[in-house]
């Protein structure tokens, strides 16, 4: 029996911070409605791997593929596009826009794609009830629980139907509840919407959520071990 | 795997009302669904030693259709051992007697590969995170679920903090077992 295609691979990536290298080498593989869990000591290049992957930062070296696609030679317009259409991220510290409403904010992403704005409000209304925000439409982001904030952000994150989402850190300002509420929640709707999800943690409960994990040790992935 | 008094999980099933062993098994699983399971014989024996003990005693027998059944209540002995034990603080652990700690000692001592057991017993740990997360995070999980897969994975989750470290300080650890 031949392995499936992978949805979104890395291959052999390096990237420096100036003059400090963040990924040396390092390849992974994602599949359709995976949830992977890229875990990894502070410096392991974890979150760099994660901007590489979603098309955010160009790697130094090696090749990101999505669907058939090598990242590196789409143009920005046509990257810009796929992060917009096929990608969804959520940060640490939600990056939710503050002066807007938690509708707008989940409906900006169906703005920008060209959803009229009736029905990108609707949409948006959908989501963050299903993310359990529901009485918070009109909340600024300052107005609402980190908890809140961060399923509002995971909301937009969503609300394309994206077929994967990047979440970096995602519970890592939350207290132990709040987070255990936005995994749920995060997982809950990956499942239901078959979305894969590359999840960047140092965190081993919230690692546990996904369906595999890959160790980062020193900007590569590691043998399946313990991280040093 | 939770370890309790059965005993006093017993009497604490009992302090609600009379009960007999079937139904105290059966509202057992349903409080502690991750506990070591409780096989019946230990429940009706649990319940001699307890009647033995002056802690509990017979109420009389219930059939209610089916076969006849032993009905067991609380004595007042019972329920003031009950409240001692519910308010006695469990002694946190004085020795470390861990049976990683022993391995990877043993590992070292024996010239054998600590770094590759301390990899495997992590693989191994987080397959039993995955395990319970999955638990309680199923839909319609109830909160005695939650709350017992919660422990189990707050204590996994210690033991891995202390396997990275060891990972980490490895080569200094072999310095010094080795010196010894």
């Amino acid at each position: 029996m031949s392995r499936p295609v992978p949805l979104l691979s890395a291959s052999g990536l390096t990237k420096a911070h100036g003059r400090t290298p963040a990924l040396r080498g390092a390849s992974i593989e994602l599949h359709a409605g995976e949830i992977l869990a890229v875990t990894g000591a502070s410096g392991s290049g974890k979150s760099t791997l994660l901007h590489c992957l979603a098309g955010i930062v160009r790697p130094d070296e090696g090749s990101v593929t999505y669907d058939g696609r090598r990242l590196e030679d789409l143009p920005e317009k046509r990257l810009s596009e796929l992060r917009r259409t096929e990608f969804g991220v959520v940060f640490q510290f939600g990056q939710l826009i503050p002066e807007l409403t938690a509708l707008d904010n989940v409906a900006l992403p169906l703005l920008l794609a060209g959803t009229d704005r009736a029905r990108a409000r609707a949409r948006a209304a959908e989501w963050l009830e299903r993310f359990g925000v529901r009485g918070q439409e009109e909340s600024r982001p300052g107005e609402m629980s980190g908890g809140q904030a961060q399923r509002a952000a995971l909301a937009r994150a969503l609300v394309t139907g994206p077929k994967v989402v990047f979440a970096d850190e995602p519970t890592g300002a939350l207290d132990s509840l709040s987070g255990e509420q936005v995994m749920t929640a995060l997982v809950h709707t990956a499942r239901e919407s078959g979305a894969a999800v590359v999840l960047i943690t140092h965190d081993a409960q919230v690692a546990a959520y996904a369906d595999r994990e890959v160790q980062l040790r020193d900007g590569a992935v590691a043998p399946l071990g313990v991280t040093a | 795997m939770i370890r309790m008094s059965t005993r006093h999980i017993l009497l604490g099933l009992l302090a609600s009302g009379p009960s007999h062993g079937y139904d105290l098994k059966r509202r057992h699983d349903e409080r502690f669904p991750q506990a070591r399971p409780l096989a019946y014989g230990q429940v009706y024996t649990t319940l001699q030693r307890l009647v033995r003990d002056g802690l509990a005693e017979v109420e009389g027998t219930d059939s209610d259709g089916g076969p006849e059944r032993t009905m067991y209540r609380t004595t007042d002995e019972g329920t003031h051992e009950l409240s001692r034990w519910s308010g006695e603080i469990a002694p946190p652990a004085p020795f470390v007697a861990n049976e990683i700690f022993a391995k990877v000692v043993v590992a070292i001592l024996s010239g054998g590969d600590p770094a590759g057991y301390l990899n495997a017993q992590r693989a191994a740990h987080m397959e039993r995170m995955r395990e319970l997360t999955a638990v309680k995070a199923a839909k319609g999980a109830d909160l005695a679920t939650v709350l017992s897969a919660d422990y189990a994975l707050n204590h996994l989750d210690a033991d891995l903090r202390w396997m990275s470290t060891t990972a980490a300080r490895l080569t200094t650890l072999t310095a010094e077992v080795d010196a010894v």
